[in-house]
């Protein structure tokens, strides 16, 4: 997977310079005008999130299931990535709301959803930080809850009618739109799979090291 | 065997509880004293705000419920008995389920006395629609109990472990708080809201069958070390 790293950052950090091009062409929304660009980034950095949060699940699963330390550094990369990613939704999103609604935030299910996975996520940093020795098992622990609280996420919109858009908004935007968007898409899909990437191996690395220096303290 | 098993320990539990009593009577009048902090917080003129008795009510199972689950797991680690109850040839999801009936049985005990005590102080009525306060009642606690007795077992161990299980604990059970506030809102307006309650009722239904099979799923890999 390392070999690929290269290439992906190279090609992530060239979608990135031509997406701004890409949707500055785009057209306007009818209502929204200007401001619904954001949308271009808000989107997609919450689909990663969500995948991150899935990903961060499985690895958990594979990890306390099957024990496999392997899946230990993909979950804990994948955790901080749906931390950051979280992150840009949580900003995205009001400065996208202020416009379009009048107000930095709504208590509506959707936003409470995402604010509450992105919460789950920090804890589940914050376990593996001062947990203390044995807390990579808590960690999976909680992202396998955390996983499982996607799909009420997702499903919030089309159960509970909120204010937040719904998400049929996206099979129906018209034509002009669609290719910046998935371009975008396709973009933060490489550049979160660049950053995965790059993170489990910092963590396989780190772990390698401590286990040389433990080797070593026992001769 | 399971459910013997589930009994059993159950039965320690609620034993070792009514012979001290200690944890009942600290957590009963921490949650009183909780109503008190939020009535003198949310009240103005004296009156309370709006919804503020349902909301007083779940804020103060949650804190009691955090508070009980510390305390019943701290007494189980001070005497060593969790890894003898491991040890015990049982199968670790009984275990878990015979944990999560003592605590069950503890905060009902505590909401017993803690809801005649919000509607009287906050003149919340929530005599008149009983069985849909109940079915709400049971299910968050249930809800918020099954996933606070998996974590608090499994920080046991762990350094810092007082303030982790909140900070565990309340992101996942925040779902839980949302309903039961909502539900308990529909039900004190002057006609309870029926339609309201069963559909807050039956989210909390969903979240305690996913979380309580999600619980028993982890429940081994996360004991064993």
């Amino acid at each position: 997977m390392k070999r690929y790293l290269s290439p992906l950052l190279f090609v992530a950090m060239a979608m990135f310079a031509i997406a701004p091009v890409l949707i500055v062409r785009a057209p306007y929304e009818s209502t929204m005008g200007l401001v619904q660009k954001i949308f271009y980034y808000h989107v997609p950095s919450a689909m990663m999130m969500f995948t991150s949060a899935f990903v961060c699940g499985i690895a958990s699963a594979m990890f306390l299931f099957r024990g496999r330390a392997s899946a230990d550094h993909i979950a804990a990369a994948a955790a901080e990535l749906v931390v950051v990613f979280g992150a840009i939704v949580l900003v995205t999103g009001p400065l996208w709301a202020r416009k379009a609604w009048g107000v930095w935030w709504e208590w509506d299910f959707r936003l409470t959803s995402s604010l509450l996975l992105w919460m789950i996520f920090v804890a589940y940093l914050l376990v593996r930080k001062y947990g203390g020795p044995g807390s990579e098992k808590l960690a999976a622990a909680m992202a396998l809850f955390g996983m499982a609280d996607v799909p009420f996420v997702y499903v919030s919109v089309n159960i509970w009618r909120t204010l937040h858009p719904k998400t049929t908004v996206i099979p129906e935007l018209p034509k002009p739109m669609m290719g910046p968007f998935w371009f975008s898409v396709a973009a933060f899909v490489v550049l979160y799979v660049a950053l995965l990437t790059i993170r489990t191996a910092l963590g396989r690395e780190r772990a390698e090291l401590e286990r040389a220096f433990l080797d070593l303290e026992e001769e | 065997m399971f459910f013997k098993i589930a009994w059993l320990v159950m039965r320690k539990d609620l034993t070792v509880e009514v012979r001290s009593r200690e944890i009942l009577y600290t957590t009963a009048f921490f949650a009183v004293s909780c109503v008190l902090v939020f009535a003198f917080a949310l009240v103005r003129e004296g009156r309370p705000l709006e919804d503020a008795a349902a909301g007083i009510l779940w804020i103060a199972i949650a804190f009691a419920g955090t508070l009980a689950l510390g305390r019943t797991f701290e007494r189980e680690r001070h005497a060593e008995t969790l890894r003898a109850l491991l040890l015990a040839p049982a199968e670790r999801p009984a275990i878990y389920v015979g944990k999560l009936l003592g605590i069950l049985v503890l905060l009902f005990v505590v909401e017993v006395v803690l809801v005649p005590l919000v509607g009287l102080l906050f003149q919340a009525a929530f005599h008149r629609a009983v069985g849909w306060m109940i079915a709400l009642l049971v299910t968050g606690t249930l809800g918020f109990a099954a996933v606070g007795t998996l974590f608090a077992a499994m920080l046991v161990r762990a350094r810092s472990r007082d303030v982790m299980l909140p900070v565990l604990l309340y992101p996942i059970t925040i779902p839980v708080i949302i309903a039961g506030v909502r539900g308990t809102a529909a039900l004190l307006q002057a006609t309870p809201d029926l339609d309201t309650a069963r559909m807050w009722v039956s989210l909390l239904a969903f979240f305690d069958v996913v979380f309580v099979t999600l619980s028993l799923w982890t429940f081994e890999p996360l004991m064993t070390d």
